[in-house]
């Protein structure tokens, strides 16, 4: 892909990424988040970390598909670590706006709810991978161990998942779009790879 | 007659009838303007659907102003919620589970004619109308903290007369030990309904001796004028230290029994809503907790505020659990 282009497309995806923060800042200098800016402030930058880490889940996938869109693998590593970024938002959200920084609330909050506990756990699973994105870290664990690795983020994003659901209501089916689409992106690996060790094998006899 | 704890908000704070009634005067005066505006573009092209799409509907009533009285039972030191706030962050699952969906599509509720039928326990079955309800007694204004279920609360000023006026025209029988209230239910018109899976009428209920409780207030009104659609018209009750949901809004039946009636929210989730759920900073909901509470409309850092056992009602409802454990009957 042309360098511009590259340069262009990238400088979109940040400008995207920011927005949902853009969007949250603006609206608290303007005193202009809803009625209850608390909620809105979690709610967002929870549903955009989900957001994010699904995206991020799609580009394996994708190229395998579609082989023309083999770059897209290049903007894996932006889409994740805003991801971590927004998870990591939503966590200060969560110890200084609902347990007020205090340490017997939180430890309280995260041995007794389950959505509490299986939320941080996926931020816990995060953390490697966001200090292990550099080329350098790659490079120094060797590419099978970095991805056996990265293969974390499939039991982050299920954690944040059923973090959503165990926070909803009974009855609230909110949550079901992104179970779907996370669904698809996790099987879609498997299948994709037995339909390419069919192929090879066909080509090979 | 101040109720709960001493308030630990200045009186500056508070806004004084005068800022309330220059502002309600303003709103009048936006809304008419702007209606004007609409109203000579709508008859331009004929149709009354654009005055539909840029100002939907509030209910055919709401805005009309309701005489009232002072009443001894209001709570004062309290900043009052803004009335949209109060009327754009509803939970009123029949229009939509989101809170600013209310606001949106309960438009459609058909709030005349109205009328509250009154069956079960009582010396003969009576229907009443709205219109005579309104008139049974004086209407008060109570200014109220509502505390959520969900952790976050208003103070929100009624309109309305104690709950315990109506029931005694209704003549219960002494075998009357819980009262039943059922919202209006069409799915046809509330076509939310179902995707919040409600599939019949929000019932919510009260033992006899709670009902009774001058607090608990039959409402009409809200910042002095008729209830907007989304807050429960054209009647509803209001028992404010109980969590919100107890507070069925949109009432045609109430229904006098000699047991513990089946409740919406204690249906669908038991471990979670109580039959009494009491305002309780002792005890948690399964997914949060509740010793603290999100004040509406205040910035980020300034929502968050302790929560008071029964809402800060205490002194005037403690006395009707006496001997109850609270954590059991949650």
């Amino acid at each position: 892909m042309n360098r511009s282009i590259l340069v262009a497309l990238k400088t979109l995806t940040w400008l995207a990424c920011l927005w949902p923060l853009g969007q949250l800042v603006w609206g608290a200098v303007t005193n202009n988040l809803g009625a209850d800016p608390t909620a809105k402030i979690t709610l967002t930058t929870g549903y955009t970390t989900l957001l994010l880490l699904i995206l991020s889940l799609a580009v394996t996938p994708v190229r395998r598909l579609v082989p023309k869109l083999a770059w897209l693998v290049k903007f894996r590593r932006l889409l994740g670590l805003f991801a971590f970024f927004y998870a990591t938002i939503h966590l200060a959200t969560y110890i200084g706006l609902y347990a007020g920084f205090d340490l017997n609330t939180m430890a309280h909050d995260i041995a007794k709810r389950r959505f509490i506990t299986v939320g941080v756990a996926a931020w816990l699973l995060l953390v490697p991978l966001a200090a292990t994105s550099t080329n350098w870290s790659i490079r120094k664990l060797g590419g099978k161990r970095w991805r056996r690795l990265h293969k974390l983020v499939y039991v982050a994003a299920i954690c944040g998942v059923v973090h959503y659901w165990w926070q909803v209501k009974p009855g609230v089916l909110a949550p079901l779009n992104m179970t779907v689409t996370l669904a698809i992106l996790l099987l879609a690996r498997p299948v994709l790879a037995w339909v390419e060790r069919r192929k090879t094998r066909a080509a090979a006899a | 007659m101040l109720i709960g704890k001493p308030p630990n908000i200045s009186s500056s704070e508070i806004t004084s009838r005068d800022d309330y009634n220059s502002y309600m005067n303003r709103r009048r005066f936006l809304r008419s303007a702007a209606s004007t505006a609409v109203a000579a573009s709508a008859a331009a092209v004929g149709a009354d659907r654009l005055a539909q799409v840029f100002f939907p509907r509030v209910g055919a009533l709401a805005d009309t102003k309701l005489d009232t009285v002072k009443s001894p039972l209001t709570t004062t030191g309290e900043q009052l919620t803004s009335l949209e706030d109060i009327t754009h962050y509803n939970n009123f699952y029949e229009f939509g589970v989101e809170k600013d969906q209310p606001a949106k599509n309960a438009g459609v509720l058909p709030t005349r004619p109205w009328t509250v039928k009154v069956e079960g326990k009582v010396k003969q079955p009576k229907t009443f109308d709205i219109e005579a309800l309104l008139k049974l007694r004086p209407l008060e204004d109570r200014v109220y903290r509502h505390r959520c279920v969900e952790a976050w609360s208003m103070v929100i000023p009624w309109v309305g007369y104690s709950l315990s006026e109506f029931i005694n025209l209704c003549e219960p029988l002494p075998s009357a030990k819980f009262i039943q209230f059922l919202s209006y239910y069409d799915r046809h018109v509330e076509k939310w309904a179902t995707e919040a899976s409600f599939y019949s009428p929000y019932s919510e209920g009260l033992r006899m001796d709670e009902a009774m409780n001058p607090l608990t207030l039959m409402t009409f009104g809200l910042y002095g004028e008729v209830l907007p659609n989304q807050d429960g018209a054209p009647v509803r009750i209001v028992v404010p230290w109980k969590y919100g949901f107890k507070s069925a809004k949109s009432i045609v039946t109430v229904r006098f029994l000699d047991h513990q009636p089946p409740t919406t929210w204690n249906d669908m989730g038991p471990s979670e809503y109580g039959f009494y759920s009491n305002v309780n900073p002792n005890v948690d909901h399964p997914r949060w907790s509740q010793k603290t509470e999100r004040r509406i409309g205040q910035p980020f850092y300034a929502q968050r505020r302790t929560t008071l056992m029964f809402n800060g009602y205490g002194d005037q409802v403690a006395s009707l659990y006496n001997g109850m454990n609270l954590k059991k009957y949650f």
